[in-house]
């Protein structure tokens, strides 16, 4: 039991990697991914959302018939969206505005939907909040090394702090959307290597 | 989750009940935060005007006015900020469609002699890492004091005098029609003013 926890856990961290293994939600992945700071913020609002949802659906999935399963799935991603929206307006103001826009695109992420679905329907409470823990972790990790490699390539700077002078020309294309396809090819090989995939 | 034939009724009464759970939730949540979100919303317009005008000890909040560009055609939102009661600089809320990312919203800050203070970015869509580098230094300080009367206000590549940011021409080309538009509106008021 403790060693399955810790592989439900652990899981989503590298051997089943959202983004750099089961490629899910790579809307946001490309989109966001133009510095590390914006990586990091996606990646933890979408992991928190995702936390919420895999305990929320795995408390109600007795009770859910199996023919409407996805639209309920949907509107219980899209509520708790909405109301960490409205309070992140309310409360977090500064978050909101860099984070604002990226938001709503929370609900269509095919990761939270894709535990839904594939764990959180099927364990119970404690397995899918690990589930929900490690594939958050995972996908927030993807996201940062993406957008560190883009911003340090494209903006040669690293978290915000800059270390070329305003003059040195720095690789735009990273971070314009081509170079998120590279940079992601990029990482896609190196991860494929190390998990010796053929 | 069993594989036994469910009626259609079980489903139905279960997806209403959820989704009246979750509109109750939506809307409770959302009237708990109507008033914090409006005070924020205001806080950061507040910080703005703060920004771009000059030293002043009035509510610039309070005395908001609407003046209209010279064409008539739009209408922006005026705060003066006076310093013992004499006006010294004004701010205007402004916007453009044209960003790279469509709508661009800034407050610009002008000095009583016509010359512009400074700006600051509101709301925008610019991408992160090129269009969104208007809201800094390197390119904001080319505006202090600049007179948008003797001076061109267009980007090099169209013959002005302000430069563009790399790889971003399109996002400062917008910032400059927001601001142009604002000092439209802000000069057609000030010669509006004088003649009454």
């Amino acid at each position: 039991m403790n060693k399955k926890s810790l592989e439900n856990l652990t899981r989503g961290i590298f051997k089943e990697n959202p983004t750099f293994v089961m490629l899910l939600g790579m809307c946001p992945t490309l989109g966001v991914s133009t510095s590390a700071i914006n990586g990091l913020g996606m990646g933890l609002a979408t992991a928190f959302v995702l936390i919420l949802s895999n305990i929320g659906i795995s408390m109600v999935k007795n009770i859910i018939p199996d023919i409407i399963r996805i639209p309920s799935f949907i509107v219980i991603i899209a509520s708790f969206v909405t109301v960490i929206e409205m309070l992140m307006q309310a409360y977090l103001p500064q978050l909101y505005a860099a984070l604002g826009i990226y938001i709503p695109l929370i609900v269509v992420n095919c990761i939270i939907l894709g535990r839904a679905e594939a764990f959180a329907s099927k364990n119970n409470v404690w397995q899918s909040f690990l589930d929900a823990v490690g594939m958050g972790l995972g996908f927030t990790m993807a996201l940062t090394f993406l957008g560190a490699i883009r911003e340090i390539l494209g903006n040669g700077s690293l978290f915000g702090w800059s270390f070329v002078s305003d003059e040195t020309p720095t690789m735009l294309l990273f971070i314009m959307p081509p170079g998120a396809f590279l940079a992601l090819a990029a990482i896609i090989i190196a991860v494929n290597k190390l998990r010796g995939a053929k | 989750m069993s594989k036994k034939k469910q009626s259609l009724l079980r489903p139905l009464v279960v997806l209403v009940g959820i989704a009246s759970v979750s509109a109750f939730t939506l809307g409770y949540v959302y009237q708990i935060t109507e008033a914090p979100i409006k005070r924020a919303k205001d806080n950061r317009e507040l910080e703005a005007i703060a920004e771009v005008v000059n030293e002043f000890d009035n509510n610039p909040f309070a005395e908001k006015m609407k003046i209209s560009t010279s064409n008539k055609k739009h209408k922006l939102t005026m705060y003066p900020a006076r310093k013992d009661g004499i006006l010294n600089s004004v701010a205007v809320k402004t916007y453009t469609n044209t960003g790279f990312g469509g709508r661009i919203e800034l407050m610009a800050g002008f000095n009583v002699d016509g010359s512009i203070k400074s700006f600051k970015i509101i709301s925008s869509h610019e991408t992160p890492g090129l269009g969104s580098k208007v809201d800094e230094p390197k390119f904001k300080t080319q505006f202090q004091g600049f007179y948008p009367g003797r001076q061109i206000l267009k980007v090099r590549q169209d013959g002005g005098d302000i430069d563009a940011v790399t790889a971003a021409t399109i996002s400062s080309r917008a910032v400059l029609k927001a601001i142009e538009r604002a000092y439209d509106a802000f000069r057609t008021f000030n010669s509006g003013s004088n003649n009454e």
